[in-house]
């Protein structure tokens, strides 16, 4: 009986390396306060990974067009900024709450079908949000991007700064908050069952579980937690572009997913870090090239597995028992 | 035979595929407790008659009641929130889980607790004490924490059978409980059907006559998606048109 409490509660328990891992990124702003922008980034893009793993990886269903909630916080807290009240906590909470309406709407149609009709159709909702986006030029500035966002202090005291202190700590609140929330759920008897949804549908209905309802909550949610990310990337930098609909940033976040794993929490944070930073070292050498290099990453990772490249003190001494999971 | 009140049951149940009829105006009663068996040449519409009544498929007329409900247009998921369940033929199970989280998430699912998000998998003492009964009941507990695609094809055998029991079925469908499991493993899937709890209605559908005469005290013989006949093991035995249809010279009665 408590052997098996003990193994059932293990995969929730805290592990000692998390309170450090949330340390050294609080303290990362302060420690090296000429990166504290590219932390903003990572946490923002972290919080996007976090978002498609809840339903890439704890329930299995694909998607090309997560950046069609992304984008539609982005652009609600925009806008709510510059025509309703500047205050970023109000702003998040409205873009988040858009995004899961958007999602809860989607989830109508996005759960028909089989993968293939997902990828597309999840693909088209975010072309559908970039065209109009473009075209409503009177409210969203279409092509040049919505300017004049002017951002309040947060929790009314803390300003903007320039360094980008303020928004790297605002964004890694946020981050730690909703992680904390999903690593809740994942670990939770819902959480099961959305795996049991993943690992073979057709058994969930036979114990019970209504598989579509399961699935539209979980999608709404992860939505919810992408809103989040691009009203937070909107408000941190002051400015929403078409670029946060666009095809390259769910194919970005899907990437990060791919670097760091799916179906592990952390697989989410891991791969935005990872990904940030081959991007910005490899972009400083070769600007125009660094795709490249992205690439070859890639394909060596896929060929030579996750483990060997992340981990290779502990991958290439014993061999494998089970088969690679990537 | 007492009459014990009859707990699932279909009416002139009928499917058609197209032109082809695979389920012909079937009346089948199980009765509270039952073993019941359901035999059949390869064929004969076992697997559609169990997809009817789990709501897998929906029948072309008639109808299914479970314990006087009419569940004939319900959803499969509130058919076996009902207590309507089933195993597989071919082992249907969670791969990337082990047994002990396979069975938590069920009996969590099954006490209402599915939707839950905020309290760890195994906080509820009453989920896990509940595994641990069928861990052992199921000879599962010494690869409880396993995961499920590296386990024996006997014990996943098992394993499947001990998903159906977590949703406390009243009525369990049994497909093929034994096909395929190696001789050595045999044994302790049959000392566990055998050992099922007598409150359970059981119907059975399976090709191995040992079992099936072992087990079943009513029988129910399938021929082309209609009812041959049905009877207790003996009257099965000296039947003379079921003998014909294992023997081969089927064609000529199937319209019996």
């Amino acid at each position: 009986m408590k052997a098996m409490q003990d193994s059932l509660l293990a995969p929730s328990r805290l592990k000692a390396w998390e309170p450090a891992l949330w340390l050294v990124a609080f303290a990362a702003p302060w420690l090296l306060p000429g990166h504290a922008l590219i932390v903003n980034e990572m946490a923002i893009v972290a919080l996007f990974a976090v978002s498609l793993d809840l339903i890439l990886g704890y329930a299995g269903v694909v998607s090309l067009g997560h950046a069609a909630f992304f984008g539609f916080g982005a652009y609600t807290a925009a806008l709510f900024a510059k025509l309703v009240m500047p205050d970023p906590v109000i702003g998040l909470w409205v873009g988040m709450a858009a995004a899961t309406a958007l999602g809860a709407l989607c989830s109508l149609t996005i759960l028909r079908g089989s993968d293939l009709t997902r990828l597309m159709v999840t693909l088209g909702m975010a072309l559908l949000l970039l065209e109009l986006a473009n075209k409503l030029d009177g409210l969203t500035g279409g092509s040049d991007g919505l300017q004049g966002v002017v951002m309040g202090p947060v929790l009314g005291r803390f300003e903007f700064d320039l360094m980008g202190q303020t928004a790297a700590w605002y964004a890694l609140s946020v981050l730690f908050v909703l992680f904390a929330l999903a690593r809740r759920l994942v670990h939770s008897p819902l959480g099961a069952t959305l795996k049991a949804v993943r690992d073979n549908p057709l058994r969930a209905m036979a114990i019970g579980i209504a598989v579509q309802r399961r699935l539209a909550v979980v999608y709404t949610l992860a939505a919810g937690v992408a809103g989040a990310a691009g009203a937070l990337l909107a408000q941190t930098s002051g400015f929403a572009s078409l670029d946060v609909f666009a095809l390259d940033r769910s194919a970005d976040v899907m990437l990060m997913l791919v670097i760091g794993g799916v179906g592990w929490l952390y697989g989410g944070v891991l791969g935005a870090v990872v990904f940030k930073l081959l991007h910005d070292v490899i972009s400083g050498i070769t600007p125009q090239y660094w795709t490249f290099w992205i690439g070859l990453f890639l394909v060596v990772l896929m060929l030579l597995g996750r483990d060997r490249v992340l981990k290779p003190w502990a991958a290439w001494g014993k061999p494998k028992a089970q088969g690679e999971s990537a | 035979m007492s009459a014990a009140p009859i707990v699932l049951q279909t009416e002139g149940l009928l499917k058609k595929f197209g032109g082809i009829t695979a389920t012909q105006d079937v009346n089948l009663s199980i009765a509270q407790g039952a073993r019941h068996a359901l035999i059949g040449p390869n064929g004969a519409g076992k697997t559609t008659l169990i997809n009817l009544m789990t709501g897998v498929l929906e029948p072309t007329a008639g109808r299914i009641t479970l314990e006087g409900v009419d569940i004939t247009r319900m959803a499969p998921a509130q058919r076996v929130q009902r207590g309507l369940v089933r195993t597989f033929q071919i082992n249907q199970l969670f791969a990337s889980m082990t047994p002990l989280e396979t069975l938590a998430m069920v009996v969590s699912q099954q006490q209402g607790l599915g939707g839950h998000w905020w309290q760890p998998l195994g906080a509820n003492r009453r989920v896990v004490e509940r595994c641990e009964v069928l861990l052992s009941l199921f000879r599962l507990t010494e690869v409880m924490n396993q995961r499920t695609d590296v386990l024996a094809y006997g014990k996943r055998r098992l394993l499947e059978m001990a998903i159906a029991l977590a949703c406390e079925p009243r009525v369990l469908l049994l497909d093929e409980p034994v096909a395929g499991v190696p001789a050595g493993e045999r044994e302790e899937l049959l000392h566990t059907v055998a050992a099922l709890p007598a409150e359970v209605s059981v119907l059975l559908i399976e090709h191995d006559m040992d079992l099936v005469f072992d087990f079943a005290t009513r029988i129910t013989v399938l021929v082309n998606g209609a009812v041959l006949t049905e009877g207790t093991p003996q009257d099965i035995a000296n039947d003379p048109q079921v003998k014909s249809v294992y023997l081969g010279h089927g064609e000529a009665l199937t319209h019996g």
